[in-house]
């Protein structure tokens, strides 16, 4: 089937969406900071937030070492 | 409920028909004004009007403003004030020379996302499919000025080949319609409907041969108008995997961005045969694009290229629709 592999890496993309969002969910979300006063909550949701742009660009770099192995392996073959 | 469908078929048959029956008055006046472009693609390289957008953004703005009749919430002004937008950012990038400058389209459209925030139509609740919600305040206002950006230049840079833009948004927008309605966020659902039927009515005429482009204008107003309901419809991770297929090609516009000042010196990433058919090309600093992953394998006819891209949207609109139902469960 012409384009198949590229079937896999959309279901691969979207098994790391899930499991991004669960990193998210259960890992940052319940972290909390104190002993900064009225600055908790901000310092808080900077540092999760900062976690969250990382985890984009990782599943950004992920996704694409992984696109262009596929492109090259098939390009090659 | 009864009222809820009325409406519905109501605005769908006003967006339809809005773009079927304006497209080949529109076509003739930009033919008559020259406003054409060639199409390397077809031999013969024929020439095609660009500036489709009017007729999708005439569609659009028609069936949207009835739909305030019925449903006059906040929701449905950000969506037309966006996508008018998203529109006049094309228009400007189309018509002028702006286009050199590759940060005006991304902040253009960042411009675009501030009625969002301004008419404060978006809750910062991001909610994942299987885990629950996270609240997230500050990011959030980054993602509605990002996600604009994001959809419309995803959708333009899909818009390649005869079809592609309007068959794909087609797609997309219905499994989004339909994953509303599934959520229960009905008004939102209609609110969607002529996103799919402005891009199917304008997929007569875009398919191959094309009779007329979109353009940025056409293709940024139905990105915009896709991200502005993701986010007052509170479906964006829903929306991003429905647009997973043509995403692809935004991993190809970050490094492109990484790589400003060199991108004169980048390859094409695909070229055409003798037999005008599309091929992948074996530049190493080629971009892979959709397209280029697609012919990986062989050369392929402009259609069988389109068909596939089609494909992959189904497939990406399923796992979208098995994602709503996944939204209800928790682990």
């Amino acid at each position: 089937m012409i384009g198949a592999h590229i079937f896999f890496f959309i279901f691969i993309m979207w098994i790391l969406i899930i499991a991004g969002g669960g990193i998210l969910v259960l890992l940052v979300a319940p972290i909390t900071i104190s002993g900064f006063g009225e600055l908790d909550s901000f310092i808080s949701s900077s540092i999760k937030a900062i976690i969250a742009i990382a985890l984009i660009v990782a599943w950004i770099i992920i996704l694409s070492k992984i696109k262009n192995r596929m492109f090259l392996k098939r390009i090659t073959s | 409920m009864q009222d809820h469908i009325l409406i519905a078929a109501l605005v769908s048959v006003i967006a339809f028909f809005s773009v079927y029956i304006i497209t080949p008055y529109l076509i003739r006046f930009l033919e008559k004004r020259n406003l054409t472009v060639k199409d390397f693609h077809r031999k013969g390289g024929a020439t095609v009007p660009r500036l489709g957008g009017v007729s999708i953004l005439i569609g659009i703005i028609s069936s949207e403003l009835v739909l305030f009749v019925f449903f006059p919430i906040t929701e449905i002004i950000v969506i037309l004030i966006t996508t008018s937008l998203a529109f006049l950012v094309g228009l400007v990038d189309e018509v002028t020379g702006l286009k050199k400058f590759i940060w005006f389209k991304p902040l253009a459209l960042a411009g675009a996302a501030i009625p969002i925030l301004l008419l404060g139509t978006f809750d910062s609740n991001l909610v994942f499919p299987l885990f629950g919600s996270i609240k997230i305040p500050l990011l959030y206002l980054a993602v509605v000025v990002f996600i604009i950006p994001i959809t419309g230049n995803t959708v333009n840079s899909i818009d390649v080949l005869n079809g592609a833009a309007s068959g794909f948004m087609t797609i997309a927008s219905f499994a989004l319609a339909t994953s509303l309605f599934i959520l229960g966020n009905y008004e939102i659902a209609i609110a969607c409907l002529p996103l799919g039927f402005v891009s199917l009515a304008f997929y007569k005429y875009h398919k191959f041969p094309s009779r007329i482009f979109p353009g940025n204008s056409g293709a940024l107003a139905l990105g915009g108008m896709y991200g502005v309901i993701a986010i007052v419809g509170q479906v964006e991770i829903i929306a991003a995997i429905a647009l997973f297929p043509a995403i692809i090609n935004i991993f190809y516009l970050l490094s492109r961005m990484k790589r400003i000042k060199d991108r004169e010196k980048k390859s094409k990433p695909v070229t055409i045969t003798d037999d005008f058919k599309l091929a992948a090309t074996n530049y190493k600093d080629a971009p892979i694009t959709l397209v280029r992953l697609i012919l990986a394998r062989g050369p392929l006819s402009e259609k069988q290229v389109v068909s596939i891209i089609f494909k992959l949207a189904l497939f990406a609109a399923a796992l979208a629709i098995i994602t709503t139902f996944m939204m209800g469960v928790r682990l």
